[in-house]
């Protein structure tokens, strides 16, 4: 049982967050997500005539962390580009099939891309901060989206705290970004983006250019983060996904008939414990296992 | 949470547009350019005729509005290609061989003094270069080696040179990008089969980045074409058809700036045969330049 | 190391000199590194030579009085000239070459290069911009006269000399732009737009700042280029011969250059002195501007 979390603000017209330092342990994790932020409902993915992801079904939930795993080339990567509609940036990407964000169709005529990405944020393999001073780039967001902060300077020291790294730079803000190490880069960016207060943060293999240490407090961040975003990861470290994730997808890639083109495709969706432990797929008991993969 | 469009964003619309002006601007240069040298050419094709320009072998506009002059173009051609071809002469080889060193032979110290020389050589403006070749080229180099006799003042040879010179760095910079892309396999299977440098500089290197060299050599023919000042100081303003090269000539580019320098009002046979003249101009090198773009071309498509 | 190099460590050729180099070989491997060094060399020393000529000839003149030289303007006799027109006007004629060309060069390159779709018109427009870089600048010269200085009466101006360098200048700009915002890398863009940015928020707040080095450096390069062109300016007309300084866009205006074919082109040695004296002074010129650009791209450069 875990000790009362305190309630987190999340005020709807302010957009203001309050990150409270709590202890915290492991809460069980009901079978379905309690609220549903995105839907997939048999999700397609085309790059012109290549069909890169089939027939994906899963929910997302809220306040939890999903983790995407599987071999390369099956499609994670692909899967949560569409997720914040960064995949539109790709000539020749299509999306067929439903993804409902917060009941809301996300590939709708109506729906602004650039919305939506504020309200979903991302962060790259690649730590990628802005050749700027590091308070620039907090700055960046909020200033673009147009949030007009009482005080920006708070705003870069909330966001800074929320990604564990005020300490490290607090005396150093008009210093660029590029002479920070790998791990503090990246947590830049993950300031960076809840600056801009989202929704969702998504994060494509967030660790895999970073040193173990480094590694580790990301993880460490990501259960702070969850209890104010949805998190959803992508990544290729299995343990990884044991340690941090509530829920884990399982992709794998498999040839058409008569094609050499493999396609990706969701094999198994459950509560991370399950998907470890209890594997119901063979293809997943076998990666999860690492008898392959 | 709606994610609906907002505002039209007709800010970033507005900015794009005049942005996307810009870029269109460049097709109006273009359209300009082509309808200045043809209606005044036209113009001139009406009082002179085309027959007359196209195989006439004297040029002499003579007085005042040039009625009656004599418009034959070939003496400026013969004199154009004697620069351009002996712009070739003197630069393609001493071009090559310093793309050869360049690519094959110098350590990176040596490149790193090199290449900005090169850079230097490109930047000297045109008058200078005259400057050099009238001053020093004929009296100091070519008078005392040929005869002060042979040689004349305004000679096609230094003005050969001059622009020699002026596109060297073009045909070694251009061919030394082309070496150096040919794939460093390449040289190591003939060095494994026992070739000395100079056997692999010149049976594998240069062969297979040849289609670079050969458009750098168009590029730099081109640019030698289109060289006004260097030729017009040290070259003469003599229109002949000749192929002594020590006695002065006068080039297309030439012939248009010792027009303007006379005054020639507008509307006048002489001021048209301006524009017949770049049109000519314009011409040549549109098509060198276009031949030289499509090999260039075709040999990236080869290594990339 | 070179290719070459890495590659020639390995031959058995370096190994058993004697058994696979017979002697005929190895004198020819060593004519051949002569011949390549000599025909490097001839471009250096004949820059040195062109140098050297232009100070020794010039040096005297300008020393003798500088203050008189920069001050004075044009005379008949050569010891009194002074090019004081000319240099002002250059002067004049770069900051508003700049002033026309720099912002539709830049935005021309950047719809190129962020918003421009992959289409016919799109690489018809490029295909426009690389020929115009091609065209001899006398040709420009030509589009000035007809529709800058007589079309739009414009006259022999200010405002006709710079619309027409900046013309001229505006293809070089535009490569020069685009390389710079090519060289941004995708990343950037990426984390700009992932959090909620358009497309033009992230081209002018993160992308512009990071090209700006770039930029700047190619056009300065560009505009020191413009500098040293007579041929565009003589062919509209501007005066060689002016004791005034510009008040207005459309005052008459003279440039160094021009004053440099002038002196050179006239028979009197004072006078070639005061050419060589000039020139002195125009390389200076240029060298400061290319310094000055190369300090930026130095200092500025992003190292990503």
């Amino acid at each position: 049982m875990t000790q009362g979390r305190t309630h987190v603000s999340q005020d709807e017209d302010q957009r203001e967050t309050r990150i409270v330092d709590v202890p915290h342990g492991r809460e069980p994790i009901p079978d379905a997500p309690a609220e549903t932020v995105f839907r997939l409902d048999d999700v397609h993915v085309y790059y012109g005539k290549f069909l890169a992801l089939r027939g994906v079904n899963l929910d997302i939930g809220k306040n939890e962390i999903t983790a995407f795993i599987g071999p390369s080339g099956c499609g994670k990567s692909t899967l949560i580009r569409c997720l914040n509609r960064m995949n539109d940036l790709i000539p020749g990407a299509k999306v067929e099939g439903k993804i409902d964000y917060h009941g809301q169709d996300l590939y709708g005529d109506a729906v602004d891309p650039v919305e939506v990405r504020r309200r979903i944020g991302m962060v790259f393999q690649k730590p990628n901060p802005f050749p700027k001073p590091i308070y620039d780039n907090i700055a960046f967001g909020p200033k673009v989206i147009g949030m007009q902060p009482k005080s920006m300077d708070e705003l870069v020291e909330q966001s800074l705290r929320g990604a564990a790294l005020w300490d490290e730079v607090k005396d150093k803000l008009k210093q660029n970004a590029l002479s920070l190490s790998g791990g503090q880069q990246q947590r830049l960016c993950i300031a960076r983006a809840i600056a801009v207060s989202p929704d969702v943060i998504l994060m494509d293999e967030p660790c895999s250019a970073l040193d173990p240490v480094s590694t580790g407090r990301i993880e460490d961040l990501m259960e702070e983060l969850k209890r104010d975003y949805t998190i959803v990861i992508v990544t290729h470290n299995m343990q990884q996904a044991a340690r941090v994730s509530d829920r884990t997808a399982f992709f794998t890639a498999e040839a058409a008939e008569g094609s050499g083109d493999r396609t990706g495709l969701l094999v198994e969706y459950d509560r991370t414990d399950s998907i470890f432990t209890s594997p119901v797929d063979k293809r997943t008991e076998d990666y999860v296992t690492g008898r392959f993969g | 949470m709606s994610i609906a469009k907002r505002s039209s964003r007709t800010g970033e619309r507005v900015v794009v547009g005049a942005l996307f002006a810009c870029a269109v601007l460049s097709i109006a240069v273009t359209v300009g350019i082509v309808a200045v040298l043809v209606v005044d050419a036209v113009a001139f094709f009406r009082e002179s005729s085309l027959f007359d320009f196209l195989t006439g072998t004297v040029w002499a506009p003579g007085q005042g509005s040039g009625e009656g002059g004599l418009y034959g173009v070939l003496p400026l051609i013969n004199g154009t290609l004697m620069i351009g071809v002996g712009a070739i002469v003197v630069g393609l080889p001493l071009g090559v061989l310093t793309a050869i060193y360049l690519s094959e032979y110098a350590s990176a110290r040596i490149r790193g003094l090199l290449k900005p020389t090169l850079e230097i050589l490109a930047g000297i403006p045109t008058v200078i270069v005259g400057y050099f070749a009238l001053q020093f080229v004929t009296p100091s180099l070519l008078r005392p080696i040929f005869g002060e006799d042979q040689v004349f003042v305004f000679n096609a040879a230094a003005g050969s040179i001059a622009v020699g010179l002026m596109i060297l760095p073009i045909i070694a910079s251009i061919s030394e990008d082309a070496m150096r892309s040919v794939p460093a396999s390449l040289r190591e299977a003939a060095f494994g089969l026992g070739s000395t440098k100079r056997q692999v500089s010149l049976r594998v290197v240069v062969p297979a980045a040849l289609s670079g060299i050969a458009a750098s050599v168009i590029l730099a023919f081109s640019r030698a074409v289109g060289e006004t000042m260097a030729v017009t100081i040290a070259a003469g303003n003599s229109p002949k058809m000749t192929l002594n090269y020590f006695t002065s000539i006068q080039t297309l580019t030439a012939s248009i700036a010792q027009t303007v320098s006379g005054e020639a009002s507008a509307g006048t046979v002489r001021y048209n045969a301006l524009f017949a003249l770049g049109l000519t101009l314009f011409a040549i090198t549109l098509v060198m330049n276009l031949i030289s773009a499509r090999i260039v071309r075709r040999f990236r498509q080869v290594y990339s | 190391m070179t290719a070459s190099a890495s590659a020639e460590a390995l031959a058995p050729s370096r190994l058993r000199r004697g058994a696979t180099r017979s002697g005929a070989r190895i004198f020819v491997d060593a004519a051949f590194s002569v011949l390549l060094f000599v025909g490097t060399i001839v471009g250096v020393v004949a820059l040195a030579t062109l140098l050297w000529t232009i100070v020794d000839d010039g040096w005297a003149r300008l020393m003798a009085d500088p203050a008189a030289f920069l001050s004075n303007y044009v005379s008949r006799l050569p010891a009194r000239a002074g090019i004081k027109a000319a240099l002002i006007g250059s002067a004049y004629l770069m900051v508003l070459t700049t002033l026309f060309c720099f912002p539709v060069g830049v935005g021309a390159a950047i719809y190129l290069e962020e918003f421009a779709p992959r289409n016919r018109v799109t690489n018809f427009v490029e295909t426009n911009i690389s020929n115009l870089a091609g065209v001899p600048s006398v040709v420009y010269g030509l589009l000035g006269l007809g529709i800058f200085a007589r079309f739009l009466r414009m006259g022999p101006s200010l405002l006709a000399g710079a619309l027409t360098l900046a013309v001229m200048s505006l293809p070089v700009i535009i490569v020069a732009a685009r390389e710079a915002i090519r060289a941004v890398p995708e990343s950037i863009r990426l984390g700009a737009y992932a959090l909620g940015a358009t497309k033009w928020q992230t081209v002018r707040r993160q992308v512009l700042p990071a090209a700006l080095p770039g930029t700047l450096t190619g056009t300065i390069l560009a505009l020191s280029r413009a500098i040293g062109e007579t041929a565009p300016l003589l062919v509209i007309g501007l005066p060689i011969v002016i004791f005034s300084l510009p008040n207005d866009l459309r005052d008459p205006v003279s440039a160094l250059p021009l004053l440099i074919f002038d002196w050179t082109s006239r028979p009197q040695p004072a006078f070639a002195e005061a050419a060589a004296a000039a020139s002195i002074v125009l390389l200076a010129l240029l060298l400061a501007m290319n310094a000055v650009a190369i300090y930026l791209r130095n200092r500025y450069t992003i190292r990503w």
